[in-house]
């Protein structure tokens, strides 16, 4: 096995692997969890796991103080009290939960903040000139600086894969450690963008490198990039983090964002950390999805599991 | 998550307490809505339904386009070894029964369908593999309940498989003359086909297919531990309006197999199934004008080298002896592994072994059903206790496993030798047994010091080593970076003790073909 040496801070040096993927039976082993069959109360208690683990999220542009305020609403109560008199009556109907966080642009965070007072909701802010990580370090220290010094309590940054494509892998590890000692206490995602690195080879390169540096948590997507989080690349990123934990005992988190639509694909998402890395990771603190449409789908489906029948979609709120 | 940890989630999460949550940002890593972790995450029963199917009481056999009593006027009780809950009786033939059997073969070979050109014979063969996809529903249901394979497998392996092999011959139908391009091909006459329980519809397609499409008529002699997908088949025949006689299907045990070889008026006689039966055949058949081939038992190897992408070998090795709870003649049974990474291997295999769910075949989550019948399980735990006394070290994945039905959880033998009864002789069974090995050249000496050839897996990411490995192997199947993958153009068979003949692809036209 070859691998990749990077220089450590505080001198010495450390060994990145470069261990081999094949594409084709990581495709396979990953497309055997879509056939895993969930049903009933595990079928249930995923729903409402999915939902705590759901990085709510909105970056666009056009994103206003107010479009946040209205998503952090809809994190609070993804579900308003007065839809739920049907089906409350039930006698096993568990409260819908909040979100995990809100995921927003830099300049959001501080109407986030406001918004989510007293939740215990984590807020989560992209950095690092986001989405395409091509700044000068210190601007982007400078970016994560001013989003925690706003309350973000996550940072959610994106590697140069312009540097890491040209082999720089030290430019990108010292990147993640310098971010990572701007977080101070806010945890830190950092985001591989598997869209433009193509090849699941360097998608294991990228996860180790990452979680070396220090990564809370390694995250697939921008979501700006196709293909976003795919079942396969989350797969390789699991035995990553499976393999990370083996050596150093350490646990990093997934989280898998973009392309995730349907909660029948949360499940599948669910049943592959289940059956990879274990029950451990089946929490917020491990595991999250960056996704924005899946919240609905996740009610619509939790609705259909307590009273038998479909609701429309207008129903639920589009924030 | 069973409903009684769900409750106790239940207290922890209020919305009180979540508001008491402190309102300094920073240090909030933890949310207090969270599920408890190391909750176990059970998949609750997902059943196929078994309505699809009615299991008929008795199932007689099928000569001449009928369904007809034995003589012997005998039946045998089938079992479904995932219950032991019966599945009806079926039939037992005896040398009379196949003697008609054989007689409407002949009847149907020098008559409507000898006469048929091969454009038409592929009509039918393209009309029986239509109806296999329609129902494939009914057929995959059957097939789990009578061999106790799991539904994942016979839903998404065996009848797509099947349906693929006779797809793939009928195209075949009208281009014989192609198969060896400048020479004449005629048909053989009568076949006479046994075949194993490991994969019962399947094995029935790869026989009658290629007899077909090349214009002869068969009778074939499915297990007696799984006869009843083959007898639906039947059924699939008449609804195709398969020509009386094309195709008969005679079932019983071990004395109508050997009738059917016997027979005189049997032209070709193709055998699935164990090498001493397919010695004795080969035997028999020896002073007779009968053409035979043989589909015998394997100890494959699977060579993992250190430059492997270990994870995805990890697939390759579970696939390779766990799939269809290792009842497959190919399957991967002699791991070979690079010294080097022989304890990062066996240190994920094991890993991997306990996210296996073993249990009832007709859940849909199942990924290990039941051993085929109660005399393998009885075959397997007696070798396994033998091979315990060796001095290989054991290890058995920490499954549950059904009380009642005939289950075995998968299992390995590791640092055994060449010379180990386990490394040997064929199990059939979910066992594997693990070697090391330095270079590739002891590799290639130790996956061939053998009696068999049936196949043999290569993991390496380094492609010239691959096909280096590859052309030393004495192996009919040899598969680079996955393992156990079918295809109806691919010929299968074996090297030495597992067998001659070919089946799938061109080369599996050849054994029904006779070349001028």
């Amino acid at each position: 096995m070859t691998s990749v040496t990077v220089k450590i801070p505080g001198g010495g040096k450390t060994s990145i692997p470069h261990f081999p993927i094949d594409m084709v039976n990581a495709n396979e082993r990953a497309a055997s969890f879509t056939k895993r069959s969930i049903k009933k109360q595990s079928k249930m208690d995923a729903l409402y796991l999915a939902i705590e683990m759901t990085d709510l999220t909105t970056l666009e542009g056009m994103d206003t103080p107010g479009k946040v305020k209205q998503l952090c609403a809809k994190g609070i109560h993804p579900v308003p009290q007065h839809l739920l008199k049907d089906v409350s009556r039930n006698y096993d109907f568990r409260e819908i939960p909040s979100v995990a966080a809100i995921c927003v642009y830099p300049s959001m965070v501080k109407h986030a903040v406001e918004a989510l007072e007293g939740t215990g909701i984590n807020i989560a802010s992209v950095a690092t000139a986001f989405p395409s990580g091509q700044l000068d370090l210190r601007m982007k220290v400078k970016e994560v600086e001013k989003c925690v010094k706003d309350g973000a309590t996550e940072i959610d940054m994106v590697i140069d894969r312009g540097a890491f494509h040209c082999g720089h892998y030290q430019k990108v590890f010292d990147e993640i450690v310098a971010v990572k000692e701007a977080c101070g206490d806010a945890h830190l995602k950092v985001i591989l963008e598997t869209g433009e690195l193509k090849t699941y080879d360097k998608v294991r390169l990228a996860s180790w490198l990452s979680m070396e540096a220090g990564a809370d948590f390694i995250k697939t997507s921008t979501g700006k990039v196709s293909p976003a989080a795919t079942m396969p690349v989350t797969l390789v990123m699991l035995q990553a983090i499976q393999d990370y934990y083996e050596e150093t005992g350490k646990k990093i988190g997934m989280k898998p964002a973009g392309g995730i639509r349907t909660a029948k694909q949360a499940v599948h998402y669910l049943c592959m950390v289940n059956e990879v890395l274990g029950t451990d990771w089946l929490s917020p603190d491990l595991f999250r999805f960056g996704a924005s449409a899946l919240l609905n789908d996740l009610i619509k489906q939790i609705f259909k599991q307590q009273s038998g029948q479909y609701y429309y979609d207008d129903i639920l709120s589009q924030d | 998550m069973t409903k009684k940890k769900a409750t106790k989630k239940k207290v922890t999460k209020s919305t009180a307490k979540k508001k008491k949550t402190s309102k300094k940002k920073t240090t909030r890593t933890t949310s207090t809505h969270k599920l408890k972790p190391g909750m176990v995450f059970e998949y609750d029963p997902a059943p196929e339904s078994s309505a699809v199917v009615s299991i008929k009481k008795k199932y007689e056999l099928f000569i001449d386009g009928a369904w007809v009593a034995p003589e012997s006027g005998k039946y045998l009780n089938n079992e479904n070894p995932a219950t032991e809950e019966s599945l009806g009786k079926f039939a037992i033939g005896n040398e009379k029964d196949i003697d008609k059997a054989v007689k409407a073969a002949r009847k149907a070979y020098e008559g409507e369908w000898g006469k048929m050109s091969g454009k038409d014979r592929g009509k039918y063969l393209f009309r029986i593999a239509r109806i296999l996809q329609e129902r494939a529903r009914e057929f995959a249901v059957l097939e789990t309940l009578d061999g106790g394979k799991p539904i994942k497998e016979s839903r998404d392996v065996d009848i797509p498989l099947a349906a693929a092999h006779f797809f793939y011959n009928a195209g075949w139908a009208d281009k014989l003359e192609y198969v060896y391009p400048g020479k004449d091909v005629k048909s053989i006459g009568v076949c006479g086909q046994i075949i194993p329980w490991n994969f019962p519809l399947l094995m029935a397609a790869w026989k009658i297919a290629p007899a077909l499409a090349c214009g002869n008529t068969v009778v074939l002699k499915p297990a007696e531990q799984t006869p009843l997908t083959a007898l639906l088949l039947a059924e699939v025949c008449q609804e195709a309006g398969l020509p009386k006689g094309v195709v008969n299907i005679v079932t019983g045990e071990g004395p109508t197999g050997a009738a059917l070889v016997d027979h005189k008026d049997v032209n070709k006689v193709a055998f699935t199934g164990s090498t001493d039966i397919g010695k004795l055949i080969a035997k028999n058949i020896g002073h007779t004008n009968k053409k035979l081939t043989l589909e015998l038992g394997g100890k494959s190897a699977n060579i993992i080298f250190a430059d492997a992408a270990i994870d995805q070998a990890i697939e390759g090795i579970i696939n390779g002896i766990y799939f269809n709870q290792g009842h497959v003649c190919c399957a991967g049974s002699r791991l070979l592994v690079e010294e080097s990474v022989h304890d990062i291997v066996v240190k994920k295999l094991k890993k991997r072994m306990s996210s296996l769910r073993v249990g009832d075949p007709m859940d849909k989550n199942t990924d290990i059903g039941a051993i085929n019948h109660k005399e393998q399980l009885v075959k397997i735990k007696e070798m396994v206790a033998q091979a315990k006394k060796g001095g290989a070290d054991f290890h058995q994945a920490d499954v549950k496993v059904p009380r009642k039905g005939y289950y075995h959880a998968p299992c390995f033998f590791d640092n055994c030798s060449t010379s180990d009864m386990i490394v040997r002789d064929e199990v059939f069974g979910p066992v594997l047994s693990i070697m090391t090995f330095r270079t590739p050249e002891e590799a290639i000496v130790k996956a061939n010091d053998t009696q068999y050839g049936l196949a043999a897996g290569i993991w390496s990411e380094k492609g010239s080593k691959v096909h280096q490995v590859a052309g030393g192997l004495k192996a009919g199947v040899i598969w680079a970076n996955t393992y156990n993958k079918f295809d109806p153009t691919s010929p299968f068979g074996g090297y030495k003790e597992s067998g001659f003949g070919r089946e799938g692809g061109r080369h599996g036209l050849l054994p029904y073909l006779e070349v001028k």
